[in-house]
């Protein structure tokens, strides 16, 4: 049994940095394999569609006629999926998350 | 003859941010009774593997859980994995188990934490995070999720660790051991934290068998029930032993998730040295047919997974019984006689996942 057991750690605290960062202008950086946000090479792609499949929320819409890709990012939940499911390799997963949005848009691409 | 009042908590309620409802028959400040209620959050999860490709349902399975996401993934593939045959190579399975350890220390880290929000020490539940917050680094950087790990798969692992990654999570947790005992040293001697778990919430051992208690509740209480026992993924070529502890209260069941802790990075650092080279997924063909009953512990208990497949590419059926629904009958076992100012520390201490058993 002891008391003020937290003291020191409080106490030490005062004397060390903060643990946290001054985010916007320490930004933490992201490791390489974190996955953010979906990326494709549009140039590549041959709208198969199968990623639309696969996507477990729904989140992406091939449309094969008018040859466009689009991505809900609001749904979008980053697991990869479509990444590994499709054949021209043209989807990634890049490190960064995406940007707030001012609307509830999806993010299309058309072909190049 | 005595008046009882009836105190309705939840499912808004000051404990978690997780929705519960339990009626509390009050005598005075004691309470004689609680009735709980849950269905609050139900998702239907469960209907959902009728419509999803077996290999894609461990997306959704890992998002049974928000905490013990990893082994619900894991949970999955071994019931496909055993429906199917499927042969995991060791070194798969040696990662799985790492995984598994790194989200236990996760999800005890985060308890400690609440757990000391929910009797008032703030600075303390601020420490916890503190260190919890490296762990979430080391996963994010293996796995590439924080909390969501996706990395289980039916068949191996999507992910590998280099042996260097290996040595040097190694390192960094046995660095790190010095700092978890600094702040949980705290939770087991500090005289404030003693007064209110010492004694509060006893719950025999007989208690615990009969209700069905699962986990770090039923280890306080002294049950020495542990899923890994059993030998999934690479536990059974792994050297330990369940955490018991035999007084029952809330202090015990604090103490068997403290030294869980270290156990933990125990099982990572001997799964470092036995790791062998290979491959770390082989190739799933065919259909599943036939049914599998997977058990598994996680950081809150025994998880129960049962799958039957009928030789299409959906599940017919998949039941998940999570180790907080075994529980909440311990708790309210735990909740008769005490007072009404210790029900919020006594719901903790089951680590409750609400979410999770409701799916």
């Amino acid at each position: 049994m002891s008391f003020f057991s937290m003291a020191k750690t409080v106490l030490l605290s005062l004397f060390r940095k903060p643990s946290t960062r001054r985010y916007p202008f320490v930004v933490r950086p992201f490791f390489k394999n974190t996955r953010g946000k979906v990326d494709i090479e549009i140039i590549k792609c041959i709208f198969c569609g199968i990623c639309q499949k696969k996507c477990p929320t729904s989140a992406i819409n091939v449309f094969k006629v008018e040859k466009k890709w689009e991505i809900d990012r609001l749904r979008c939940i980053s697991c990869g999926l479509c990444v590994e499911s499709c054949p021209k390799k043209c989807l990634s997963l890049n490190n960064q998350y995406p940007a707030s949005m001012t609307e509830r848009a999806k993010e299309v691409f058309p072909d190049a | 003859m005595s008046e009882y009042t009836v105190v309705p908590f939840g499912p808004q309620h000051p404990v978690l941010p997780e929705p519960i409802h339990l009626d509390l028959v009050l005598d005075d400040e004691k309470v004689v009774e609680a009735i709980p209620r849950i269905g609050f959050v139900h998702r239907g999860l469960e209907k959902l593997v009728e419509k999803k490709d077996f290999l894609d349902f461990v997306y959704v399975a890992e998002r049974i859980c928000g905490i013990c996401s990893f082994i619900h993934g894991l949970s999955y593939c071994i019931a496909v994995e055993e429906i199917m045959k499927i042969d995991v190579p060791p070194r798969a399975q040696y990662l799985r188990t790492i995984w598994s350890e790194l989200s236990r220390i996760h999800s005890h880290l985060l308890w400690l934490g609440l757990f000391a929000d929910a009797f008032g020490f703030e600075s303390l539940f601020m420490n916890c995070w503190k260190l919890r917050e490296q762990i979430l680094d080391i996963i994010e950087e293996t796995t590439g999720g924080r909390v969501i790990f996706g990395s289980a798969k039916v068949g191996g692992v999507r992910k590998d660790i280099s042996r260097e990654k290996l040595s040097e999570i190694v390192a960094k947790l046995e660095a790190y051991r010095k700092e978890i005992k600094g702040i949980t040293d705290i939770f087991m001697r500090d005289a404030s934290v003693k007064h209110r778990l010492v004694g509060v919430g006893v719950l025999s051992k007989e208690d615990a068998y009969k209700l069905g208690a699962v986990g770090p509740t039923a280890r306080g209480s002294g049950l020495a029930v542990d899923m890994r026992r059993l030998g999934y993924a690479a536990y059974g070529k792994i050297n330990f032993q369940p955490v018991v502890e035999n007084a029952g209260d809330s202090y015990s069941r604090c103490k068997v998730r403290i030294r869980e802790l270290f156990q933990s990075v125990d099982i990572i650092k001997q799964c470092a040295a036995q790791i062998e080279e290979g491959p770390i997924e082989v190739k799933v063909t065919g259909l599943p047919q036939g049914e599998f009953f997977c058990r598994t512990e996680q950081p809150r208990g025994e998880v129960v997974y049962y799958a039957k497949a009928d030789g299409t590419k959906f599940l017919k059926r998949l039941r998940v019984r999570t180790p907080t629904f075994a529980n909440l009958a311990a708790m309210l076992k735990m909740l008769q006689g005490c007072q009404l100012a210790d029900v919020p520390v006594l719901i903790l201490t089951i680590d409750p996942c609400i979410s999770c058993s409701e799916r």
